[in-house]
C-alpha cells in the first residue's frame, strides 16, 4: 500500500482488516470492561448496608386500647395497628370475598400469636395506600374502614380495597409474636 | 536528549512523582530518644495480603476489655463485624445481623436509646445495627473523665497516623523503654518515645496477662479454623488489636485487592489488545 | 487543518438530520479530522485528559448523592460511604485517586506542550485556554478537598482562603466573605460543595473550547513544522483513536495499582482524623500537585509577596505565547533552549520536594555543627533551596526563553513532516533529529 493514500481511514480498513480478529477481540474486550465498570455505578444507588440492617421494631398490643389505632414508622413507613371492636371484625368477616376487587378473606390477613391462635382484634398492616402511596385516614370512606384522601380510595375493616383507583389492599408487613402480646416487625 | 524515548520519561516522571509524594509522607512524625522502631510483617501487607481472622478476633476482645473504656470506635457497627472480610464472618449467615457471634457481642453491649412511649432516655441491650456505644456522652466529659486529653476515636486509627499499624503497634510496646533525660514530665503525662515529643497522655494500657484469651474459630476461604490462643503478652495484644484496628480503618481491604486484581489483569490484556491493534492499523504507515 | 466536509450522509434518515442538526456531520469530522502523521506518545495526553475528565463527573456526581456537606455530619458521611454504601469504598477512592491522576496527566500534558512550543502562533487561544483550564482544575480540587471534612479539610481551607486576607484593605472582609462567617464552618462548607459541584462543568465547557480552537488551526507536532501537504496528514480514526486508547490503557494500569493497592498514598494521614478547629496537626502540606506552587508561596517571608509570586507563577504560563520569541517552535531544532528546559523540569521537582519540606530544615547535608552540645546537620535548608528554584522557575519564562528568543540559532530542520518521516528519501532515519 502506497504511503500517502494512509491519510484516508476507509482505505486503510478496506485491506480486509474490519473484520480482523484482533479488532473483534479488543472491541469485544473493551465493551466487556465498560459493563463491569458500569455495575458499581449502577448498583451504588441500592440500599446500603446501614439501611439494609435498620431493621425491626417491636410493638406492645396490649397498649392499644379497643378502637383506637397506633401508627409506628417502620422503614420510613407508617405501621398501622388497629385493635378492632367486634363490630368491624363482623363487618370484615361478612364480605363475600369473591365479589372484592382483591380476594383476600380477613383470617389471611392475621397472623398467629404464640398459641398458634389468630387474633382478630388486631389488625397490623403497612398504613400506605396502594395507588401512589398516601397514608389513609382512619374510621372513614365507605366501608368505615379507611379512605385514601388523595384519590378517593375506599378500604374496609380489614384494610382491603372496596372501591377507588388503588389495585390492591392495604399490605401486611412481615411480622411475628415474640410474647404473649409483643409483636416484632421485619 | 537525556531521554531517549518518551515512554522512559512517562515512567521517570510518574515515579519522581511518587517519590515526591513519598516525601510529604516521611517529613511527618519520628521516633523520639533511642527506640527503634519494629515493623513486624503484618498479615495484611502486601498485595495479596489478607487480615489474620484469629488474631483480628482476639483484638476485638482486647478492645472490649481494655481500650473501651476510654475510646469510641463510632464509625463501626456490630453488624460491621460479621460482613464478608470482617474478623467474625461467617459463610452461612451473609447477613451479618444474623451472624451468632455479631448478636452476641451487640447483645454484650448496652446502648443509649429513647423509650418510645415515655420519652425518656434508657439504656438497652444492643442489637446487630447498633453502632459501637461511645465511652462519654460528648468530648468535654470525655476530656473531664481523662484530665484534659481528648482520647481519639479508634475506627480509622491506623489511617489516621503516618505510621500505620507500625506506629499503633509500636506505641504501645514501647511504653518501658528508658526516659531519656531531656524529656520533662509534667503530671498527667506519660513518656512514650513514638509519641510525638515522647510524652502521651494514655498510661501505660497493656500488661502482660491482662486478658484472658479463649481459643477462636474463624472462616475463612470456605474452611472453619480453631486456633489456640496464644500467651497474652504486652506484644501479642498489641498484635491482635492493631489487626482489629487495622480492619476497623480499612474494613474493605480484601474486597480492594481482589477487585484490584481483576482489574489489572483485564486491563494488561486490554491494553496488550490495543498495541496489537495499533500495531495492525499503522502497519503500512511511516511515522 | 480543518479542510471542507467530506462527510455524505448515506441514508435518508441522516440526512434528514444533517439538513436541521449537522451533529452527525460533526462527529464524522470529528473523526476523520487529519492530524500530523508524526504525533507521538506525548500527544496522548488529551485523550487521557478527556478520561480523566469523565471519570470525576460520573464518580463525583455519584459521590454527591451520599454525600452530606453539613460539618457535623460530613466526615460520618464518608465513613458511611467507604463502609456502607455499595461499592462505596471504591467510587470514593476513584474520586480522590483520579484527581491526583488528572493532575499527573495534565502536568505531562503542559510539559509537552512547553517541550513542542504548542503555544505558538496560532496556538496562543488554545495555550491561554488550557492554562484556564488548570486554574479552574486547581480551584476544584481545592474545593473539593475540604469536603471530607478531615484535620487536613479544614486547615488546608483555612491556609489558602487565608490567601485573600494579605489583600490590603479590604482582605480580611474579603476572606470573611469567601467564608461565610469568621472561620472555616458550615457556611464555608455549604459553598464549597455548590462550587465544587460546578467548577467541572465550567472545565468542561473550557475543554469544548479548547478542542475547538485545536480543530480550527491543526494540532501542533513533536517537530513544529505545520502541516502542508496531505502526505503530511492522518485521519484522526483509526490512526490515533487506536493510539490514544492503548496509551488510556496503559495510563488505566497506572490508575489501578493507586486506587487498589496504594489508595493512601497520594493523601495525607491526618484527613482521617475529623477536622478539629481547636488543633492543627504539626506539619500541614497541601496534595502533592500544589507542592511546587507552595513553595513558591514560601520563598519569600512576606505574606502578600508571596502570595504575588504564587499568582505570577501561573500568570507567567498565560503571557508565555508572548514571552518565547522564538520562531522555531519545537525544542528538538533548539539545543540550547532543550538544555533550559530540562533544568527547568529538575526545579519543578525541587520545587515540589522544597514544597513538601520543613522549610527550616536540612535539604543538602553539606556538613555538620555543634548546638547547644547536640551534633546537627548544616546544609542548604528547603527554604534556601526553594528560594533558588523559584528564582529559576520565573527566570526560566521572564529572561532565559526571552533572550533565547532573540539569540539562538537552530539547527537543521527538515522541509515538512513527510520528509521528517521519511528521512529525506533516506529510510530508517526518520524520527531522529539530525543532531
Amino acid at each position: 500500500m502506497s504511503d500517502s493514500s494512509a491519510t484516508h481511514a476507509t482505505a486503510e480498513l478496506e485491506d480486509g482488516s474490519k473484520r480482523d480478529f484482533i479488532f473483534l477481540a479488543t472491541g469485544a474486550t473493551a465493551a466487556a470492561g465498560a459493563a463491569a465498570i458500569g455495575w458499581p455505578l449502577v448498583a451504588q444507588m441500592g440500599k446500603a448496608a446501614d439501611t439494609l440492617a435498620a431493621g425491626s421494631i417491636e410493638i406492645d398490643l396490649s397498649k392499644v386500647a379497643q378502637g383506637q389505632q397506633l401508627k409506628m414508622l417502620w422503614r420510613g413507613k407508617p405501621i398501622f395497628v388497629r385493635h378492632r371492636t367486634p363490630a368491624e371484625i363482623a363487618e370484615a368477616e361478612s364480605v363475600n370475598v369473591a365479589d372484592i376487587p382483591d380476594p383476600q378473606a380477613d383470617e389471611e390477613r392475621l397472623v398467629a400469636d404464640i398459641n398458634g391462635n389468630l387474633r382478630p382484634e388486631f389488625l397490623v398492616m403497612v398504613g400506605v395506600c396502594t395507588h401512589f402511596g398516601c397514608v389513609p385516614v382512619g374510621e372513614a370512606g365507605d366501608f368505615d374502614g379507611w379512605y385514601c384522601p388523595c384519590h378517593g380510595s375506599h378500604y374496609d375493616t380489614s384494610g382491603r380495597i372496596r372501591k377507588g383507583p388503588a389495585p390492591t389492599n392495604m399490605a401486611i408487613p412481615p411480622y411475628s409474636f415474640v410474647s404473649e402480646n409483643v409483636i416484632k416487625v421485619g | 536528549m537525556a531521554f531517549k524515548t518518551s515512554k522512559n520519561l512517562i515512567l521517570s516522571a510518574i515515579l519522581a512523582v511518587a517519590s515526591v509524594s513519598g516525601m510529604a509522607f516521611a517529613a511527618g512524625g519520628g521516633v523520639y530518644g533511642d527506640y527503634k522502631m519494629k515493623h513486624p510483617d503484618w498479615s495484611f501487607n502486601g498485595a495479596f495480603g489478607t487480615y489474620d481472622r484469629a488474631a483480628a478476633q482476639r483484638g476485638y476482645q482486647v478492645y472490649r476489655e481494655v481500650c473501651a473504656a476510654c475510646h469510641s470506635l463510632k464509625y463501626v457497627a456490630f453488624r460491621h463485624l460479621g460482613d464478608e472480610g470482617a474478623p467474625f464472618y461467617l459463610e452461612d449467615f451473609p447477613n451479618p445481623s444474623d451472624n451468632p457471634y455479631v448478636k452476641n457481642f451487640a447483645a454484650d453491649w448496652q446502648v443509649a436509646d429513647i423509650d418510645s412511649e415515655t420519652g425518656d432516655v434508657i439504656e438497652r441491650t444492643g442489637i446487630a445495627a447498633d453502632y459501637f456505644p461511645q465511652p462519654f456522652p460528648n468530648d468535654a466529659a470525655a476530656r473531664a473523665s481523662n484530665g484534659g486529653s481528648l482520647p481519639p476515636d479508634l475506627s480509622s486509627m491506623v489511617k489516621a497516623r503516618s505510621g500505620g499499624a507500625d506506629y499503633l503497634y509500636n506505641l504501645l510496646i514501647s511504653y518501658d523503654t528508658p526516659k531519656p533525660d531531656s524529656v520533662e514530665l509534667t503530671p498527667g503525662l506519660h513518656w512514650n518515645p513514638v509519641m510525638d515529643g515522647g510524652k502521651i497522655a494514655m498510661a501505660a494500657p497493656l500488661s502482660d496477662e491482662l486478658v484472658t484469651y479463649e481459643p477462636t474459630e474463624t472462616m475463612y476461604n470456605g474452611e472453619l479454623k480453631l486456633v489456640d490462643p496464644p500467651v497474652a503478652t504486652v506484644e501479642q495484644m498489641a498484635s491482635d488489636l492493631t489487626q482489629f484496628l487495622a480492619w476497623t480503618a480499612d474494613p474493605k481491604l480484601e474486597q480492594r485487592k481482589g477487585v484490584g486484581l481483576m482489574t489489572i489483569v483485564y486491563l494488561l490484556i486490554l491494553s496488550l489488545l490495543l498495541f496489537l491493534s495499533y500495531k495492525r492499523v499503522w502497519r503500512n504507515v511511516k511515522h | 487543518m480543518s479542510g471542507p466536509s467530506t462527510y455524505e450522509p448515506k441514508y435518508a434518515a441522516a440526512k434528514w438530520m444533517d439538513q436541521r442538526l449537522p451533529i452527525i456531520r460533526m462527529g464524522a469530522d470529528f473523526m476523520t479530522f487529519p492530524s500530523p502523521r508524526n504525533l507521538n506518545y506525548w500527544y496522548t495526553f488529551g485523550g487521557i485528559l478527556a478520561l480523566c475528565l469523565v471519570v470525576q463527573i460520573l464518580s463525583g456526581v455519584i459521590l454527591a448523592m451520599h454525600y452530606v456537606a453539613d460539618v457535623d455530619k460530613a466526615f460520618a458521611s464518608v465513613q458511611r460511604i467507604r463502609r456502607d454504601v455499595p461499592f462505596g469504598w471504591l467510587l470514593q477512592s476513584m474520586h480522590a485517586v483520579g484527581a491526583s491522576m488528572f493532575f499527573l496527566a495534565v502536568y505531562m500534558h503542559m510539559f509537552r506542550g512547553l517541550y513542542y512550543g504548542s503555544y505558538k502562533a496560532p496556538r496562543e487561544v488554545i495555550w491561554i485556554l488550557g492554562c484556564a483550564i488548570y486554574l479552574v482544575m486547581m480551584a476544584t480540587a481545592f474545593l473539593g478537598y475540604t469536603l471530607p471534612w478531615g484535620q487536613m479539610s479544614f486547615w488546608g481551607a483555612t491556609v489558602i482562603t487565608g490567601f485573600f486576607s494579605a489583600v490590603p484593605i479590604v482582605g480580611e472582609s474579603l476572606q470573611q466573605w469567601l467564608l461565610g462567617g469568621y472561620a472555616v464552618d458550615n457556611a464555608t462548607l455549604q459553598r464549597f460543595f455548590a462550587l465544587h459541584y460546578l467548577l467541572p462543568f465550567v472545565i468542561a465547557a473550557l475543554v469544548g473550547l479548547h478542542v475547538w480552537a485545536l480543530h480550527h488551526v491543526g494540532q501542533n507536532n513533536p517537530i513544529g513544522i505545520s502541516e502542508k501537504t496531505e502526505s503530511d496528514t492522518l485521519s484522526f480514526h483509526p490512526f490515533y483513536t487506536v493510539k490514544d486508547a492503548f496509551a488510556i490503557a496503559v495510563f488505566l494500569v497506572i490508575f489501578a495499582v493507586f486506587l487498589f493497592y496504594l489508595p493512601d498514598a497520594l493523601g495525607h494521614a491526618d484527613n482521617y482524623i475529623e477536622a478539629d478547629a481547636m488543633k492543627t496537626p504539626p506539619h500541614i502540606v497541601p496534595e502533592w500537585y500544589f507542592l511546587p506552587f507552595y513553595a513558591i508561596l514560601r520563598a519569600v517571608p512576606d505574606k502578600l509577596a508571596g502570595i504575588l509570586l504564587m499568582l505570577g507563577a501561573i500568570i507567567v504560563l498565560f503571557i508565555l505565547p508572548w514571552l518565547d520569541t522564538h520562531k522555531v517552535r519545537s525544542m528538538r531544532f533548539r539545543p540550547v533552549a532543550r538544555w533550559f528546559f530540562l533544568i527547568f523540569i529538575v526545579f519543578c521537582f525541587i520545587l515540589g520536594w522544597c514544597g513538601a519540606g520543613v522549610p527550616d530544615d536540612v535539604a543538602i547535608k553539606l556538613g555538620s555543627k555543634m548546638v547547644d552540645g547536640v551534633k546537627v546537620d548544616s546544609g542548604i535548608t528547603f527554604y534556601r533551596l526553594g528560594q533558588v528554584a523559584t528564582i529559576y522557575y520565573f527566570a526560566y519564562f521572564l529572561i532565559i526563553l526571552p533572550v533565547l528568543g532573540l539569540v539562538e540559532k537552530p539547527i537543521k530542520r527538515p522541509d515538512s513532516i513527510t520528509k521528517a518521516v521519511l528521512g529525506d528519501g533516506k529510510r530508517g532515519a526518520a524520527l531522529a533529529p539530525a543532531e
